[in-house]
């Protein structure tokens, strides 16, 4: 096996314990610095029929159900160039294991950005296609799948394949970057993405008020929503057992913004404003357990009553923050394994008769052992058919997706589960 | 006909007999959309009232091995819904209800065959609107903007349909209705939301739509700038979008447009101007009159000489007469043309027009340009006189050519019709057959027999095949639909 993916060119090494992905040491991790070395590794594995699992930073390759192998780890950290930054165009190519930060530096320079922030710090920007994640602006600008006009990805096969292009206005083809956003590496490598990029706005201001209870954040949410004030994100922090901080960002020009903050003050009854976010603003809320809830505007009060009042029956200390203007938010919840299992099953269905939805991003074994990660998902039957049609073996992260714990479903018919097949030379 | 005759008395037990179409008149009345150089006449045509419905006839296609093609207002510009004469064409045009204008969410839901327009028309009462807002909005349905991921004008800002879908019931090509997406906030698993809003009718029926809404900006600003030549009209594109200004839209008309739409609508656009600029701002009021100021100084700059101001809404819709009416009006200063559509990087479109420019010179066939300058789509109009025998060949072929200098500087052959059969031809010069290769997959996870609008997109697609051997042991929970694991 060494050797087949040695002759490939790309670094190679042997997993160590840090390498693991959900407790599995990959056999070996490699890093190629290209597309074409990365598809070379990829057809090498895949005639290994080795199990691969892709990783950024790493810092989110514990979201999702873990893969049930992992031989190879490819990792993405040695394809760092920023390819094109054409400014005049407001368009950037990248490779995907570019991060973050350095990629908002350099659109920085300027006075550009990626309106797509995240609020795990240190990932590249494949780690951000791949887990779909997104920040507060979500609201204005949406999240990745937005603002992503083109990309090249490698298949399970090492097919390399592109879809889309470098300008923003094009319909040709299907347009697989949307599909591979959020996969969680389990239908191809995304290798290299061009994104449309937006011009930074000279001034930003956050308003911020607390409200009284639940039924009050939703009146007030639905005051700035009614006004045409145009707001970029509308954010909710609930401490367990507080009270509910709205915080609204304004961006433009800043005579514009100074008017429009002082709007959005006025509607949440508050002269709070800063240029500055609020401490909470675009964070993880902390916790064992991180759950993804997604809801509709309309609900939200009725959402905030049911996380309180669940949590507190279940005996969880549970704290919600994100995107009250789009209805997903994130809680980080700690406590008993069983309890925070309950907590998760009664917030589903509460949120289930609300047309809403509970994932479990990330949660200790413990607690993963007792839960349905995705809960009900529609459209699953078509998403197993693309899966089927991208990669047939099954060779990317199986088991990502939809496993419920301690099934160990054996994937190649081995029934090996959770075990690499370790390193056979 | 023949083969089809046994199918007509179960599509009428399933539509009802008046909504089942074989007379010949009638279904040749549907033999192309709005590219009418394709045609035709569908084997049948059934117009059904529901989704469930549209399952009955897309399973009864899928017993019968019969292919079919949906269609909504027939107003496509690149013959997507090009009927097949041996198969069915299932038309939207009935499924007509604005099910729900919902405020407090900010969205509504709509069946497919409601017009664009419509769904603005309905939540404008309450303030809001539906921001896609292609120039056919009064006719094109929505089912079809999301087959197409429609465009419009105010796309630059607002994006395009794919971005203000939340959610959709579909109909697969094995004819089970499934829910996608969920919500503002989406949904777990694949986008597969994104993945069908822009695949021209080739992974199902749409047959409901829950569309985002969008707040009424305060202010809305339309100014009209007059330049020798599109060379400073392109310039002051350029200066306005590198001031870090992001205008509603920004729509370029060069001399030979200005002058057909003066002669169809009398628009009374600046006498001797080269080329004029549309430049659109809303959003707050205290925001557009600074970004009006900028782009006006801009405009100025780069040598507009006469600039005109649109405040209210009849002012405005002056301004937007001249710009919108080009298309048609172009039909006066020519007998026929050829409307082409494609993309180019906004610094290139000096280049890119110079170069049409110089082909037209070279084969005498005159090129009108109306574009949608801000994001580089092109809307060339190649004019010839279809009575000249070999004219529409020879104007086909300069049209072609304009495709390949948008490939040659890294644009596409699209960027708001679509590829339907008219520009399948083309997309091997802008993907490798890898490319085709890959997008097919999505094809066949979804219509792996190939009945779902076959002949459109891709030149002669491999067929589907079998899925290599998967060789895995079935869970329980897996046998009985539960839940899935990948
Ligand atoms: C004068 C004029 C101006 C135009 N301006 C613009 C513009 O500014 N921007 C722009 O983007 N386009 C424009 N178009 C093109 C056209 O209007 C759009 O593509 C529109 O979305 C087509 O809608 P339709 O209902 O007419 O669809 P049709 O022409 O009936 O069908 C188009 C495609 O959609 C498929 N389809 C239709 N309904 C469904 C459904 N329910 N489920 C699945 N597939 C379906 C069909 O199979 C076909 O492939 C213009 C056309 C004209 C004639």
């Amino acid at each position: 096996m060494i050797k087949e993916l040695a002759a490939t060119g790309a670094r190679l090494r042997p997993g160590t314990a840090d390498d693991a992905v959900g407790g599995i040491v990959p056999a070996q991790v490699a890093s190629p610095d290209s597309v074409e070395q990365a598809a070379a590794l990829l057809a090498a594995a895949h005639a290994l029929g080795l199990r691969t699992v892709f990783r950024g930073a790493g810092t989110k390759l514990a979201w999702g159900s873990p893969p049930q192998a992992c031989d190879l780890l490819l990792e993405t950290v040695a394809m760092d160039r920023v390819l094109d930054h054409a400014a005049g165009d407001l368009v950037v190519q990248v490779q995907a294991g570019v991060p973050m930060a350095r990629l908002s530096g350099t659109l920085g320079g300027a006075d550009q950005e990626l309106a797509v922030e995240s609020p795990v710090p240190g990932g590249t920007v494949g780690g951000m296609l791949g887990s779909g994640v997104a920040g507060p602006r979500r609201m204005l600008h949406g999240t990745a799948r937005d603002l992503l006009i083109g990309v090249t990805m490698v298949l399970a096969d090492g097919t390399v394949a592109r879809s889309g292009g470098r300008v923003v206005k094009n319909v040709a083809g299907y347009d697989l970057g949307k599909l591979l956003t959020g996969s969680y590496g389990t239908l191809g490598l995304i290798a290299e993405a061009t994104f449309r990029l937006h011009p930074k706005p000279a001034a930003t201001a956050y308003v911020t008020a607390t409200a009284r209870d639940p039924g009050h954040a939703a009146e007030l949410l639905q005051a700035v929503f009614g006004s045409q004030t145009a707001p970029s994100a509308i954010e909710l922090d609930l401490p367990p057992g507080g009270e509910p901080e709205l915080a609204v960002l304004l961006e433009g020009t800043p005579r514009g913004v100074q008017r429009r903050a002082g709007d959005v003050g006025k509607l949440l009854g508050t002269d709070a404003q800063d240029i500055e976010a609020p401490l909470w603003w675009n964070r993880l809320p902390g916790g064992d357990t991180l759950l993804e809830l997604r809801s509709w505007p309309k609900t939200l009060g009725r959402v905030l009553t049911a996380v309180s009042e669940l949590a507190a029956s279940a005996e969880v200390k549970a704290v919600l923050r994100g995107s009250a203007g789009v209805g997903h938010f994130r809680i980080g919840v700690s406590g008993e394994p069983a309890a925070q299992a309950h907590f998760v099953g009664e917030l589903r269905s509460a949120l289930g008769a609300l047309d809403g939805g509970v994932t479990v991003t990330d949660a200790p074994d413990a607690v993963r052992g007792l839960v349905d990660v995705w809960g009900p998902v529609p459209g699953l039957e078509l998403m197993r058919r693309v899966k089927d049609r991208f990669d047939p073996g099954w060779l990317l992260a199986p088991g990502r997706f939809f496993g419920r714990q301690g099934d160990g479903l054996g994937q190649q018919g081995d029934g090996s589960g959770r075990e690499s097949v370790g390193g056979d030379g | 006909m023949q083969d089809l005759a046994t199918l007509v008395p179960r599509l009428r037990a399933i539509a009802g007999d008046e909504h089942v179409i074989t007379d010949e008149v009638r279904r040749r009345t549907y033999e192309s959309d709005g590219l009418t150089y394709h045609a035709e006449v569908p084997g049948v045509v059934v117009l059904p009232g529901s989704a469930e419905q549209v399952a009955a006839i897309v399973r009864l296609c899928a017993d019968e091995g019969v292919p079919w093609v949906p269609r909504g207002s027939g107003t496509g510009l690149s013959a997507g819904a090009l009927p097949r004469a041996d198969g069915v064409l299932l038309v939207t045009s009935r499924m007509r209800r604005i099910l729900e204008i919902d405020v407090p969410n900010r969205c509504a839901v709509v069946e497919p065959g409601v017009f664009n327009l419509d769904v603005t028309k309905a939540a404008a009462p309450s303030g809001y609107y539906y921001a896609p807002d292609p120039s056919s909005q009064q006719v094109c349905s929505v089912g079809g903007n999301i087959a197409e991921n429609s465009g419009g004008a105010h796309c630059l800002k607002y994006g395009f349909t794919v971005n203000h879908v939340l959610g959709l019931e579909v109909v697969t090509p094995d004819g089970e209705i499934v829910r996608l997406g969920g919500g503002p906030a989406g949904a777990p698993g694949y986008d597969l939301i994104g993945a069908f809003v822009g695949s021209e009718g080739t992974l199902g029926v749409v047959t409901k739509i829950t569309v985002r809404l969008t707040r009424q900006p305060e202010q809305v600003r339309t100014m009209l700038a007059a330049f020798d030549d599109i060379e400073a009209g392109g310039a002051a594109v350029g200066a306005i979008i590198g001031a870090g200004v992001l205008p509603a839209a920004i729509e370029m008309m060069d001399a030979l447009a200005i002058e057909a739409a003066e002669a169809a609508v009398a628009c009374e656009y600046p006498a001797g101007a080269g080329a004029v600029l549309v430049v659109e701002l809303d959003g707050p009021a205290a925001e557009v009159e600074r970004e009006y100021a900028a782009a006006e100084k801009l405009c100025r700059e780069s040598g507009a000489w006469e600039i005109r101001v649109a405040d209210d809404p009849a002012q405005r819709a002056l301004i937007w007469k001249g710009r919108k009416s080009a298309f048609a009006a172009v039909g006066r200063i020519s007998p026929a043309y050829i409307v082409q559509d494609g993309v180019v990087p906004r610094t290139a479109l000096s280049e890119v027009l110079r170069r049409i420019d110089e082909l037209s010179a070279e084969s005498g066939i005159r090129v009108a340009n109306v574009f949608h300058a801000g994001d580089g789509n092109l809307h060339p109009l190649v004019l010839f006189d279809d009575a000249e025998p070999g004219a529409g060949e020879r104007a086909e072929i300069v049209s072609g050519k304009i495709l390949d200098l948008c490939i040659e500087h890294g644009g596409s052959i699209t960027g708001e019709h679509g590829v339907g059969v008219d520009k399948s031809r083309y997309m091997p010069r802008m993907f490798g057959q890898e490319d085709l290769d890959t997008m097919q997959l999505l094809r066949c996870a979804f219509d792996p027999e190939g009945l779902c609008n076959p002949g459109k997109v891709f030149p002669t697609p491999r067929l589907c095949g079998e899925v290599p051997g998967v060789n895995r042991g079935v869970h329980p929970l897996v046998e009985s639909g539960q839940a899935e694991q990948f």
